[in-house]
């Protein structure tokens, strides 16, 4: 076990994809001798060279449109997005051409591309820095969309995010990319849960607590406040956003009765929504209270001197838990 | 030299050979042609072309079977059998010409017009009326002709083709016997950021591509005024790479240019922009009037730069061919029409389950449940023909 930062735990994920495959690449801005404004790529260009760790040129739709390229001549290209904000230029290519290729080819055409994007706010940035826009992606068929929310979570699921065959969305929870924790870098992904499901956190039987991202830390901080207030709470990280792991969502929610989505994204037509509905259906008699949604409010990401009142934090969590408990 | 050799190289010489000013590499002042409207042979002393009688012929062959499987599915559009078709009426010689410079290991990337290519590459006609017919998005193999699925968003291939170029560097498949990338736009595209875009990449990777746009004056029902203020070859002196103006209804000029292009991309000298200069003398697609945004004039006198029109000329004149060649050629095209005609009006519609096929690569559960949801609800039609 090497302690790690979620930072370097990508990195060294990073590392052993490149070692493992010759095709896959890693592209994007300031990615090369920079090592990614994040320094997730940092030292990989020295050790893999500049025609596998390629400075693109300053265009994201031109990063994610050559990537299609390079994968259709056998490539597996791993494209960073530099912020959550600058992905639209590149959604057309995502949208349109990624997420289709193997439905419009009938299945002969795989676009084995990751696209790496720190989300989230909580660091003081300006504008377009902070956002987080998974839902868009999630609601995209053809493409996987995953977060991680540790750095043993972030090293093995970047792995095996480049091995899929399919499109993969990649979020990064920035303001958690400074985090420590004990990873395995010498294990390899058999042990490693598969990128498509949910893992349990903490167990608990009084409520469900659903989250990803750099909200996963959070929460799990609300669940051990709340059992000092003798309430057991249910923690889980959803890591797919699409496809979403209903199974272990269900299984949760019919055991506790009761449902909470915490993230940081704007609430409507978002991924608790999604999940709100599919909860009400499947778990209809289970529930003992409406399904609650903790998120951003539905106005653009605001000036960073507000974002404390606009994200989620470990007291909003428990407020919602309170209200979900108070029905 | 490896590919990020080649990438500074060409960076720091501002273009490929050092003993040349940067922009200057065979760009052109002129529209190049070889065969004039009269079908009267010229030469271009940067543009020889050495070819037999038998190979303008096979050219000739192409043009019209092309022009054929055109107009039988802009008349199978008529009767409901397809659902749209964008016509390429007026561009046989640009697409004709440019296919057949290819070799079959360069990779082609084409728009949705591109059915005089798609013929070329070998694309059995069938595959370009299931997606008119609305049966699949394309669903062809693009590695069986080396010619990628149509893509309908306009300009997002130049990139595919630009990235596919890098894979050629990285599998150090340029030189000698190298591969090379053709990217196919039109007039309209050229405003498109991503087309933009594959222009930066290529030129600062020094990628084997050359980009084919078919400048056919008209993007629906916009004239080429509203796209540049310069001619379109010339924009690729901006990007560092040599831009070149063809006469896009003379097939044996595109025929040469192209090959020089593609040569010169094979062969390591990255990027060409092509400007095949024709027009469009039909309808946009079979939706369009265009009656209501240009003068049949304008029109008129394009026909009198037909590109079919001017080869026959040419090999009567020549004594190349007789009658019984022309004659023979049309009864070939009327017999490919034929069997276009019939085996649309004979094509399935898909299975109503198959929409959920090929999403990803294994069936996500979500998407597996809803497909069972779906099975069941055709099965609850009892009694009816079993819709699944």
């Amino acid at each position: 076990m090497t302690t790690l930062t979620l930072s370097r735990a990508l990195n060294e994920g990073l590392r052993k994809a490149l070692e493992n495959d010759p095709k896959a690449l890693i592209m994007g801005e300031d990615v090369g001798k920079l090592g990614g404004v994040f320094r997730v790529t940092d030292g990989l260009q020295k050790d893999f060279g500049e025609a596998r760790v390629i400075d693109t040129p300053l265009a994201e739709s031109g990063i994610i449109g050559t990537a299609i390229g390079l994968a259709l001549r056998g490539y597996r290209p791993i494209c960073e997005i530099q912020f959550d904000g600058f992905v639209f230029p590149a959604f057309d290519q995502i949208v349109s051409q990624l997420a289709k290729m193997r439905y419009r080819s009938l299945g002969k055409l795989s676009l084995p591309i990751v696209i790496r994007i720190p989300f989230g706010g909580g660091i003081g940035a300006v504008e377009h820095h902070s956002e987080s826009p998974e839902a868009l992606f999630a609601h995209t068929p053809g493409l996987r969309v995953v977060a991680c929310g540790d750095p043993a979570e972030a090293f093995s699921m970047i792995q095996q995010a480049v091995i899929s065959d399919d499109p993969v969305i990649f979020f990064e929870p920035k303001r958690r990319y400074w985090d420590k924790a004990e990873v395995d870098i010498a294990g390899g992904l058999a042990a490693a849960l598969p990128m498509d499901r949910a893992r349990t956190l903490a167990a608990g039987t009084d409520a469900t607590v659903l989250t990803y991202g750099p909200m996963v830390r959070t929460c799990a901080e609300a669940a051990v406040a709340a059992s000092k207030d003798g309430r057991s709470i249910e923690v889980i990280d959803l890591r797919s956003l699409a496809p979403l792991d209903t199974e272990t969502i269900f299984a949760s929610v019919r055991r506790t009765g009761r449902c909470i989505v915490v993230h940081e994204a704007t609430v409507s037509g978002g991924i608790g929504a999604e999940i709100a509905a599919q909860v009400t259906q499947e778990c209809f008699y289970q529930l003992e209270a409406p399904v609650l949604r903790v998120g951003g409010y539905s106005t653009p990401y605001p000036p960073s001197r507000l974002e404390e009142y606009y994200l989620p934090d470990l007291d909003r969590v428990l407020d919602a838990v309170d209200r979900s408990l108070g029905y | 030299m490896t590919v990020n050799d080649a990438g500074r190289a060409a960076s720091l010489s501002g273009g490929r050979e050092s003993d040349q000013p940067p922009v200057a590499r065979g760009s052109s002042a002129e529209l190049i042609q070889l065969l004039t409207p009269e079908g009267e042979r010229i030469e271009h002393r940067g543009y020889p072309l050495e070819i037999s009688a038998e190979e303008i012929k096979s050219l000739y062959r192409d043009l019209v079977i092309v022009r054929r499987i055109d107009f039988e599915a802009i008349a199978l559009q008529r009767q409901g059998e397809l659902g749209i078709w964008a016509s390429l009426l007026g561009q046989e010689a640009a697409q004709v010409g440019s296919a057949r410079a290819l070799e079959p290991r360069d990779m082609a990337f084409p728009t949705y017009r591109e059915h005089g290519v798609a013929w070329c590459r070998g694309l059995d006609p069938m595959k370009l009326l299931e997606l008119f017919r609305g049966v699949s998005h394309g669903g062809w193999d693009p590695k069986a002709h080396n010619f990628h699925l149509y893509t309908i968003v306009i300009g997002s291939q130049t990139l595919h083709a630009t990235g596919y170029a890098m894979g050629i560097q990285r599998d150090g498949a340029v030189g000698e016997d190298g591969e090379a990338v053709i990217a196919y736009f039109g007039d309209g595209a050229t405003s498109q950021g991503d087309v933009n875009e594959a222009f930066i990449w290529s030129s600062v990777t020094n990628a084997p591509v050359v980009f084919f746009c078919q400048n056919n004056q008209w993007a629906i029902s916009e004239p080429l005024e509203r796209q540049s203020r310069v001619p379109l070859y010339l924009r690729a002196q901006g990007f560092g790479f040599p831009g070149v103006q063809v006469d896009g209804n003379d097939v044996l000029a595109c025929l040469a240019v192209t090959r020089k292009a593609m040569k010169a991309a094979r062969e390591g000298q990255g990027p060409t922009l092509i400007e095949a200069y024709t027009y469009r003398m039909g309808a946009h697609t079979t939706t369009d009037d265009p009656t209501r945004y240009r003068l049949s004039a304008e029109l008129e006198s394009w026909k009198l730069k037909d590109p079919i029109a001017r080869v026959k000329q040419y090999l009567i004149r020549s004594e190349l061919a007789d009658m019984q060649f022309f004659d023979q050629i049309d009864a070939e095209a009327d017999e490919v029409g034929t069997r276009v005609r019939k085996a649309c009006q004979e094509m399935p519609d898909p299975r109503p389950l198959s929409m959920f096929d090929h999403v990803y690569t294994s069936q996500s559960r979500p998407l597996e449940a809803e497909r069972a949801e779906f099975a069941d609800y055709l099965d609850s039609f009892v009694g009816e023909e079993a819709a699944r």
